[in-house]
């Protein structure tokens, strides 16, 4: 518990510092600037039209497979950290494991890749 | 209440001190690699860039900053306006909190933790909130879509910047930066690992939104990006956050390949210059690095960055961790 308060504790601190520099930034122009709003100045920005519909609308699909595919490999990168820094311990077992779990990834990314999953035009 | 304060009030006073200290320098320090990034561009294109404001354009940035407070915030009408002013805070304290785990020279570090490359990976990762957020809450069509393909774009590379990570961890044996630098004693890592060198830089251009990958911003089709509806000291905390977390990928090119504070030679001349020294002119060549990409590289075509993403990076990082493996084990050199 000590060891834990002792190392983390200067993040925790850091952070709240970086948030304290981040709210003096954000709130100074509040105090300081003039603001004079009118409704042509608050209009949302459209390279000179008016603007027309809800900004909020549908998008292509393919972000969202780009986001599950993220997930899934960076889930994998995390497997890879406590067997990549254990290497030298796990020995030749360790590492056929980690080459099997690879492999099965592999197939599915091949298939993905065949499936066109990864084509923008 | 005298055992109180000696046990918690000083070394907290400390903590801060160290974190206060850190901070300004880092913000110092951004400020003139912002001139000097722009002093490169305008150098490779024969003008001579911000020169007025102090000798050679020195106090450019600080001036900047006041410009910047003293303009009037717009908050559009139509946008979500507790989420639109939250977007910047979060990525300014985001980009700003990773330094705290970065050590610049041996033992000079805020928290010296044990998970540290951990530590910058999901802070960086979190950075894509900032940009979500701000381009969600603007309510129009340009930040919007710039906002999607900045997300799209980020965790793509993310993921070979993973896997360049666990080569790195494998060679090291371990997750805590300072020993990682430690570990490149013998040699620096960029030399068995070059081919990662490069994925991890150029990746991490992408991650940064640097050009030739500046795709969110680019001029002729979504006019300057998920910053758009911004103004005043709320843009300027964007561009802010942007510049840290490029001096952070410095920092970790730095740290990954180049041997962090580590002279290049372990004889007299190079090993009298203290480690921080080394440290900064590393971290100034990599920034240098990048100043020249974005002067003279054209940029990507979107499905072009996606293909190199997903295509060539991340199937190579994934060839390499096996390969660096294979070699580390058959040959039983893996750190024990």
């Amino acid at each position: 518990m000590e060891d834990l308060l002792h190392e983390y504790l200067p993040i925790l601190i850091f952070i709240g510092l970086s948030m304290v520099i981040g709210l003096a930034l954000l709130i100074a122009p509040f105090v300081v600037a003039p603001s004079k709003p009118d409704p042509e100045k608050l209009s949302a920005y459209e390279c000179g039209f008016n603007a027309f519909d809800d900004a909020r609308m549908k998008f292509d699909v393919k972000y969202y497979l780009v986001a599950i595919l993220f997930i899934i490999f960076d889930l994998e990168v995390a497997f890879l950290f406590p067997w990549a820094i254990s290497l030298g311990h796990v020995g030749m077992f360790g590492f056929w494991s980690m080459i099997v779990f690879l492999a099965v990834l592999t197939i599915g990314f091949t298939y993905e890749w065949k499936k066109g999953a990864l084509e923008w035009e | 209440m005298a055992e109180f304060w000696t046990n918690y009030g000083i070394p907290f006073a400390i903590i801060l001190g160290e974190s206060l200290a850190l901070l300004v320098a880092l913000l110092i320090v951004t400020a003139y690699v912002l001139l000097a990034d722009r002093k490169v561009w305008a150098a490779v294109q024969l003008r001579r860039g911000p020169n007025v404001v102090g000798a050679f354009g020195l106090l450019q940035s600080f001036a900047d900053l006041l410009k910047f407070i003293f303009k009037e915030v717009i908050v559009p009408a139509s946008s979500n306006k507790g989420v639109f002013l939250l977007a910047p805070l979060v990525t300014v304290t985001l980009a700003l909190s990773a330094w705290a785990v970065v050590p610049l020279a041996d033992g000079l570090v805020v928290s010296n933790i044990n998970v540290g490359v951990l530590y910058i990976l999901a802070i960086s990762s979190l950075g894509v909130y900032g940009i979500i957020m701000g381009g969600w809450a603007s309510n129009s069509k340009y930040p919007f879509l710039s906002a999607l393909r900045s997300a799209a774009q980020m965790v793509s590379y993310e993921v070979s910047i993973g896997f360049v990570l666990v080569t790195i961890l494998m060679t090291a044996g371990s997750l805590n930066l300072t020993d990682i630098v430690n570990a490149q004693h013998t040699v620096w890592f960029f030399i068995p690992h070059f081919p990662m060198f490069i994925i991890f830089f150029i990746s991490a251009l992408a991650e940064t939104n640097r050009p030739p990958f500046d795709l969110v911003e680019a001029e002729s089709e979504l006019v300057a990006g998920f910053m758009v509806e911004y103004s005043s000291s709320p843009y300027m905390m964007f561009m802010l956050g942007e510049y840290v977390s490029i001096l952070l990928m410095c920092a970790m090119t730095t740290i990954l390949f180049l041997g962090g504070w580590l002279p290049p030679f372990n004889f007299v001349p190079f090993t009298w210059v203290p480690g921080l020294v080394w440290f900064l002119i590393k971290l100034l060549a990599v920034f240098f690095m990048f100043a020249m990409v974005k002067a003279m590289v054209p940029r990507y075509r979107y499905d072009q960055l996606m293909r190199l993403g997903w295509k060539v990076f991340l199937p190579f990082s994934l060839f390499w961790v096996v390969l660096t493996a294979g070699v580390l084990t058959f040959f039983d050199i893996a750190p024990k």
